[in-house]
């Protein structure tokens, strides 16, 4: 029994660890999706029209998008690593299966990404200025490819396909890996994760840009006004993706998880129709009367398509996993559910509301800019951010108590010689270190968004001469 | 020849590459300041690599997944074994990497002087640690660590610090800041490549006995003829690098450590081979390269997208080596704002 308790303490550790490095590096991935189309895209402005402020956009914009993507590479690497030192139980059980896609991505797209950043980079006299151009698109390719893949993996875990259990082995093998690609689950985060990516690029540039547009003077704003506009309509297209997407992730994921969306939604009783509940006050255990803000047929709707489509309870699928998988509890953290479900959709939402008010303005651009318009500016970048990490706790979490749904629970998965010391050790030094790099990593973000671009010495008038390289900063 | 010795060469291929090229990657970081005396110096020295580095690294990501993907008992038992030095590795690894791409965000040599000096130690010591315990992480693996029947490891952290795998890291560690020193002299002119090449005897006298030490205590592991001769060529191509380099023939030098690198490597994979990890608790509680392995479907996959990127991936690489061959000088690195070389007039 001490050993259960022992194992206990590392398997609550091993998840916190989990959920802290793998939330703290999707606050860079998504940056560095959306971002790098649109640096890809400014640069094919500059190259299209040979306009210096296009190219003053690209260095801008490419500055930061550096400083994001390094954070992004150094965490990824504990990814990658953390499968095998912290859920060793849970490589075993799957590896035939889910390092497949895990190897592909850095195969096609991890050295893409690298190598064609690293001739972006250094590469503005060096190259042919078509191959610079296309390096750059390339590296936004590679970002795409990768989230891909390992979304594919991520899906398996949510709904296994394609594979066979083997008793005597005691794991899962791969037979059809068509179908772990074209899992119907993958098939639709990965459009909803990407267009949540561009919601995020789009409102990074958005927020800085307007900045600069209601701070500056004529000649900032005359630079910025593109980008302002560029993030704004990004992040509208972006809003209406996610919500098509997410539309349709809610009805597979009713199909796939039920639990899952019951939880989302705090249902314990099956209904038919359900109300979409927009705001809970009480408790969400289901034992007492709670008051609640209810759209009519609003879940039956988003969970089935049809307005008075059934939608089953709680307390009625546990019952149903209980005949199916034997004794135990079924249900996921319920309040964490209910409330990330939610906080994704609010965030995203006023994100988007940020977008449009801004480009409203642009349009009246006579009147003195408004204080409230600045204020927005400056949060506008994290509320995307926040949004993305409650869609994915509620995603992992959700899917609890499985770590493969129906097919291993999490507490199987995880290293079984590893102490909770080890675990222990490793979760502080991340998170310490993780919390070191993030008041440098903002404080330089800071420091270059805020930052006018200086026009290089000689290039007054637009025709006039250029340097090809940018400014040290952008190299070593 | 099975899908499973395939993918255990794949594995060592790959392990290989990473060693060559972050290897002289690690070795630069390590001699930053040793080579580099001035503000500009160091931006000489560091654009060496600074096209190149993410993608060597790339190769311990592919090989780390590949190890998932076709060992996963490999990859299981491996890494949750190896705890606490992956951990140090990895922490080495994030800082290094974010050393590397911050250190010159703020630029005036004046102005920011302590946040250059800081850095720079980052750099030196973050270099240092993993050339250092990848030495130490393969000899353990060659050498076979405690596992049960469960293939679980049952060591500690301390298990790992033999002293063969100490040689081991103090090999690696000695032989990748002579590779790096080679590789600054290569792609340098002026004081930063006369004080890297003045460093190459004395890394070589470090990095000659060492390597020879530690290549002949493997041979004790599971040698045979080919071991012999692969440790015979790790030793030739390591004496023709370092005489070469004497010379003044940079790329002949870097060759002859690069194959040095190619050379040890295969001699520990043809020890270890067909084991993946050894138990030196019994030897039928070892992982193989066919009781660690995936299925023959999976590998049938991987092998197929393996032939087709692989390639592609060379291809590209090498042309990223091609389009930054021309030696770097002081006067590539611009000061104070204004442009090191006169500007090329744009043509739209
Ligand atoms: C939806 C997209 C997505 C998701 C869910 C993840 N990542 Fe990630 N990852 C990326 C999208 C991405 C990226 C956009 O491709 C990054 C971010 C910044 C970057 O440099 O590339 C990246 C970087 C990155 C790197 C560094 C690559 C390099 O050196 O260039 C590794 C090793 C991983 N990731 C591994 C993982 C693992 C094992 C994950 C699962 C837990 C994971 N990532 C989740
Ligand atoms: C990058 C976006 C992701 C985020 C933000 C994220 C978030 C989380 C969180 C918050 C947890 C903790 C859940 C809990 O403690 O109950 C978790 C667990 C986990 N997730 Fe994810 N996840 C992401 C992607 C992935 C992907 C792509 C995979 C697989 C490829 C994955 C595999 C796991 C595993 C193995 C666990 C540990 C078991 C568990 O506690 O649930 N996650 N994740
Ligand atoms: C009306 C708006 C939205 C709806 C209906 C919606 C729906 C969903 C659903 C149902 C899931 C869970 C999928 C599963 O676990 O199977 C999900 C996950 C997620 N959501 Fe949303 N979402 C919306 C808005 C947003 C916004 C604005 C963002 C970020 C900017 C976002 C980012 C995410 C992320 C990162 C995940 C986790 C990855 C995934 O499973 O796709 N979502 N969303």
């Amino acid at each position: 029994m001490t050993r259960t308790l022992i194992t206990m303490d590392a398997i609550d550790l091993a998840r916190w660890q989990f959920g802290i490095t793998t939330v703290y590096h999707f606050l860079f991935v998504p940056i560095t999706i959306g971002l790098a189309s649109l640096v890809a895209g400014l640069h094919t402005a500059w190259y299209r029209t040979g306009k210096l402020k296009y190219r003053q956009l690209t260095q801008f914009w490419g500055k930061l998008f550096l400083i994001n993507f390094a954070m992004g590479v150094v965490t990824g690497i504990v990814q990658e690593f953390q499968f095998g030192m912290n859920w060793s139980a849970y490589s075993k059980f799957v590896g035939d299966i889910f390092g497949a896609p895990l190897a592909i991505e850095g195969l096609l797209a991890f050295f893409l990404e690298s190598t064609f950043l690293g001739l972006w980079i250094f590469g503005w006299d060096r190259l042919p200025k078509k191959v610079h151009l296309a390096s750059i698109w390339l590296v936004a390719i590679g970002t795409m490819l990768s989230a891909y893949f390992i979304l594919a993996a991520n899906s398996w875990m949510q709904w296994p396909v394609g594979y066979t259990y083997n008793q005597a082995a005691g794991r899962a093998e791969l037979h059809d890996f068509g179908a772990v690609l074209t899992n119907k689950v993958a098939l639709v985060t990965f459009p909803h994760t990407l267009a949540a990516s561009f919601l995020t690029g789009g409102a990074f540039m958005l927020g800085i840009a307007l900045w600069h547009l209601l701070r500056g003077g004529k000649e900032r704003q005359d630079l910025f006004r593109p980008a302002v506009k560029l993030g704004a309509v990004t992040v509208l297209v972006a809003a209406v993706a996610v919500l098509v997407t997410g539309d349709i992730q809610g009805k597979i994921m009713t199909e796939t998880q039920p639990m899952k969306m019951a939880a989302a939604e705090a249902l314990y009783e099956t209904s038919q129709p359900a109300g979409f509940s927009l705001l809970t006050i009480g408790s969400l255990d289901g034992q007492r009367e709670m008051w609640s803000l209810t759209v009519p047929h609003g879940l039956s709707f988003l969970a089935t398509g049809s307005w008075n489509g059934k939608v089953q309870g709680i307390n009625d699928l546990q019952q149903a996993y209980e005949q199916r998988f034997g004794p135990g509890s079924y249900k996921p953290n319920i309040p964490v559910t209910y409330w990330t479900f939610r906080l994704m959709i609010l965030f995203g939402a006023l994100a988007a509301l940020v977008a449009l008010l801004s480009l409203w303005y642009l349009r009246r651009q006579g009147r003195s800019p408004s204080k409230w318009l600045v204020r927005a500016a400056i949060v506008l970048p994290l509320l995307p951010l926040a949004a993305n990490s409650f869609g994915w706790i509620f995603t992992e979490m959700g899917r609890q108590p499985w770590i493969v749904f129906g097919l291993m629970q999490t507490r199987d998965g995880v290293s079984p010689t590893v102490g909770a010391g080890s675990v222990l050790t490793s979760m502080i030094t991340f998170t310490v270190l993780y919390a070191v790099l993030a008041v440098i990593e903002v404080a330089l973000l800071l420091r270059f968004a805020k930052a006018a671009p200086v026009a290089p010495a000689g290039a007054e008038s637009e025709s006039g001469p250029e340097l090809a390289e940018p400014d040290a900063a952008f190299l070593y | 020849m099975h899908l499973t010795d395939i993918w255990f060469l794949l594995i060592a291929v790959l392990w290989t590459g990473y060693l060559v090229l972050e290897g002289f990657d690690f070795g630069v970081g390590m001699l930053l300041q040793a080579v580099a005396k001035d503000p500009v110096d160091r931006q000489v020295t560091l654009r060496t690599i600074g096209p190149v580095w993410d993608g060597n690294e790339v190769w311990l990501l592919v090989a780390g997944g590949a190890t998932f993907a076709a060992f996963p008992f490999w990859y299981a038992s491996l890494f949750s074994g190896f705890y606490l030095a992956l951990l140090v590795i990895l922490v080495a690894l994030i800082v290094r990497g974010i050393a590397l791409e911050y250190r010159n965000k703020l630029h005036d040599p004046q102005k920011h002087a302590a946040w250059h000096r800081r850095w720079d130690l980052a750099i030196v010591i973050s270099s240092a640690v993993p050339a250092l315990l990848w030495g130490v992480a393969l000899a353990n693996i060659v050498r076979g660590v405690p596992l049960d029947a469960e293939h679980n490891f049952t060591g500690n952290f301390f298990t790992l610090l033999n002293p063969y795998a100490l040689l081991g890291g103090l090999t690696t560690l000695a032989l990748f800041a002579l590779h790096g020193a080679i590789f600054i002299a290569l792609k340098t002119h002026g004081p930063v490549r006369d004080r890297a090449r003045a460093l190459v005897l004395p890394l070589a006298g470090l990095a000659v006995p060492l390597a020879a030490a530690f290549l002949l205590w493997t041979q004790t592991y599971d040698g045979s003829w080919i071991t012999w001769v692969l440790a015979v060529l790790a030793a030739g191509s390591l004496i023709t690098g370092v005489a070469a380099s004497r010379m003044g023939r940079d790329g002949l030098g870097f060759l002859g450590t690069a194959a040095t690198i190619v050379f040890a490597s295969a001699t520990l994979f043809v020890t270890l081979y067909p084991n993946v990890l050894p138990s030196t608790t019994d030897p039928a509680f070892s992982l193989t390269t066919t009781n660690a392995s995936s299925t023959h479907y999976t590998l049938t996959i991987m092998t197929w997208v393996a032939v087709v990127f692989t390639p592609i991936v060379l291809l590209y690489q090498s042309y990223t080596y091609w389009v930054f061959r021309r030696r770097l000088t002081r006067d590539d690195i611009p000061q104070r704002g204004t442009p090191a070389r006169p500007a090329p007039a744009e043509t739209a």
